[in-house]
């Protein structure tokens, strides 16, 4: 068992390699370093989001209005910005907002007991509402350079720019707390069996709490990064960003009915899902083809561990373990 | 055979005794909505006696009825515990294959186009359908996957190609506009495929078993219930139901581009999820969701009518989705507890 689920991070991370070396040898200016930077650039906000939502998944729980916290989150700080307030005023209302945001996920997931698929694709068109609400379909585009620039600046002597750094940081921290730590433990216990987890003394429900507010607490955060590096705070900012979110956490072989998954597969599912992307883009692959790949990817994340694990069951020639059909 | 599925069925065809209460819970669901529906039209035919005249009557069926054919596959869908979230995709590829097929043959039949639509509609269904019941992969991964891939597809085969009104032929665009008896003709589709999902999934045991399925999908398999060809088939019929909701689409706007009906999945599960029906499957009926289309598609019409800024539409539309699972989590409690007190002094 576990050597399988070790095995699809490995294959995940095996395709990433040799996407990029492929690529490097095939596509013209892939290997070059300002490349890679606006790479980065591109790939932190589904990364950064990444993190808390692959904890949310492997306790078993989804959170699909992450895109529409950083809608919201964009809204409000082009709004506040037009009002006269300064930006450094601005960003702790923006954690404020996630805050209330996620307790609100939180509320009704645990303590009103509605499953979070439905509670959060009510609050993906609510949080997107208010956005609009806020700002209506006006742009807010005058930041001051002072932020724009600094928020996409690069580490002195490279391209890579300083917010990789950090969110590469938090990855760690994320992992060694996933991994190494009892919440962690705890978080795989909740995902394989509610009740279990309950019974062996784990709060399940104020830790889900506390996960969909950190949650929404990361993604406000990412429409502030989102804001700063466009520099333009608008309602529809990161719109369907929840969905590359959630593919790249599935295609890292995190499992969707949670208790599986490995924050390192997560991270080499990020990266592979912008690599290839952009590796097409520079190819001059179409960006209609771009979808279709995105698509196959996750169709082929959870494709390839069920058919493997079947045939691997023939082969001992048992019957398939009975896997739910029937499951959202 | 047939007792294990009516334990399971929370709407056995004849409700006896201490399933009663799950009766009186289908008729609270829809009836609520339908109030929810006909205070919203009052008070906004209050405010302006305008919103209720010939014109506006029609507009607002013309608008309602594509989000009901789609909320009608996405209800049989989500009653098996499943979920479609590629139906705005298969839309928006069958509206363009409809205006293509009018590219190349003019004076196509209305009809052929139809079936053409619903051809390539069960195709994509097809495809859903084998992937999960075969691959046994879960519906919300794999329809997310094919989300992105239909998408995909539609936008390389239109290339930046927009199709427009001139291009069609002028008896497909009245479908699309023309009224019979006073009801438009988008809507009398929508009627049709209503009225035979709601007599199938009551009357018919295939139809029971779909409950059956949503409630408990291991005890389904136990009595005997083909799960997988059940699921394949709800997948199929909800592909299908997005390829006609295509051609009605390319009837009534007429000029096409490869991003129609996108986004239009949320909705679509909004519609359901406020038209009553259980988000992990088992309980509510074809004719909630139907409701919760015409209430969210009224909304939409109703708030430039009320003065209130348009903004305000998808921010109602989350309060409702939230209230709606709200209401019917109570609601159930409530119902359980009944039964649980009725059970317990031996009634």
């Amino acid at each position: 068992m576990l050597k399988r689920l070790g095995s699809w991070d490995v294959l995940v991370i095996v395709v990433l390699a040799i996407v990029v070396i492929v690529s490097s040898a095939t596509v013209e200016g892939f290997a070059s370093a300002r490349f890679w930077g606006f790479l980065l650039l591109d790939v932190i906000p589904i990364a950064f989001i990444a993190l808390p939502m692959t904890l949310v998944i492997i306790t078993g729980e989804i959170d699909l209005s992450v895109a529409s916290v950083l809608g919201l989150s964009s809204a409000v700080m082009g709004q506040m910005w037009a009002s006269g307030v300064p930006l450094p005023a601005i960003l702790p209302i923006i954690l404020l907002l996630g805050v209330v945001c996620g307790a609100m996920n939180g509320l009704f997931v645990t303590g009103f007991g509605l499953p979070s698929l439905a509670v959060t694709i009510g609050t993906l068109a609510l949080y997107r509402g208010l956005a609009y609400v806020v700002l209506g379909d006006k742009a807010v585009a005058d930041f001051p350079f002072s932020w724009t620039g600094n928020m996409i600046e690069a580490l002195p002597g490279t391209t890579v720019p300083w917010v990789a750094l950090v969110v590469l940081g938090l990855a760690v921290v994320f992992g060694v707390v996933l991994h190494a730590t009892p919440i962690g433990r705890a978080l795989f216990a909740m995902g394989n069996n509610d009740q279990a987890a309950t019974f062996s003394g784990i709060s399940v429900a104020r830790t889900k709490f506390w996960l969909f507010v950190l949650t929404a607490t990361i993604a406000a955060l990412a429409g502030f990064f989102w804001t700063m590096r466009y520099a333009s705070a608008r309602a529809d900012n990161g719109a369907g960003l929840e969905l590359s979110v959630v593919a790249a956490v599935l295609l890292g072989g995190v499992s969707i009915f949670g208790g599986r998954g490995t924050l390192v597969g997560v991270m080499a599912g990020v990266l592979l899902l912008i690599t290839l992307r952009n590796a097409l883009q520079l190819a001059d692959v179409p960006a209609d083809t771009l979808t279709v790949v995105t698509g196959a990817l996750l169709i082929i994340s959870v494709v390839g561990p069920n058919a493997a694990s079947m045939i691997r069951a023939r082969l001992r020639r048992r019957p398939p373990a009975a896997t739910p059909v029937a499951g959202v | 055979m047939s007792t294990p599925t009516k334990a399971v069925a929370p709407l056995p065809t004849r409700p006896r005794g201490d399933v009663r209460g799950a009766r009186r819970l289908f008729l609270v669901r829809e009836l609520g909505i339908a109030l929810v529906l006909v205070l919203l039209i009052a008070v906004t035919t209050i405010y302006n006696p305008r919103f209720l005249n010939a014109q506006s009557r029609k507009d607002l069926m013309l608008g309602a009825s594509i989000l009901v054919v789609l909320a009608v596959g996405q209800a049989i869908v989500v009653i098996t515990r499943n979920v479609d979230l590629s139906v705005g995709s298969v839309l928006g590829l069958s509206a363009f294959g409809t205006g293509k097929l009018f590219l190349a043959v003019p004076d196509a039949p209305i009809v052929l186009a139809l079936l053409a639509g619903v051809g390539l509609g069960l195709v994509c269904g097809i495809v859903n359908g084998a992937l999960i019941a075969v691959a046994r992969v879960p519906a919300l991964v794999v329809t997310l996957g094919t989300l992105y891939v239909f998408r995909g597809i539609d936008h390389s085969w239109a290339a930046g190609q927009q199709i427009n009104a001139a291009d069609m032929p002028s008896g497909f665009k009245r479908m699309g506009t023309q009224t019979l008896l006073g009801i438009p003709i988008l809507a009398l589709f929508a009627i049709a495929v209503l009225l035979i999902a709601g007599y199938y999934l009551r009357s018919y045991r295939s139809g029971r078993e779909m409950y059956a399925i949503g409630s408990d999908p291991a005890a389904a398999r136990l009595s005997g219930i083909p799960v997988g060809w059940r699921v394949f088939t709800a997948m199929a019929v909800s592909g299908g139901l997005a390829g006609l909701a295509g051609v009605l689409y390319a009837a009534r706007f007429g000029t096409l581009d490869a991003a129609a009906g996108n986004g239009i999945e949320l909705q679509v599960i909004a519609a359901v999820v406020v038209g009553g029906v259980a988000i992990f499957g088992g309980s509510g009926s074809v004719y909630g969701a139907a409701l919760g289309a015409l209430l969210l598609s009224t909304i939409g019409a109703a708030l430039p009518v009320l003065r209130i800024d348009p903004f305000w539409q998808q921010a109602v539309v989350g309060a409702l989705i939230l209230a709606a699972i709200g209401m019917d989590r109570a609601l159930t409690a409530r119902i359980a507890s009944r039964l649980r007190g009725r059970r317990a002094t031996g009634a």
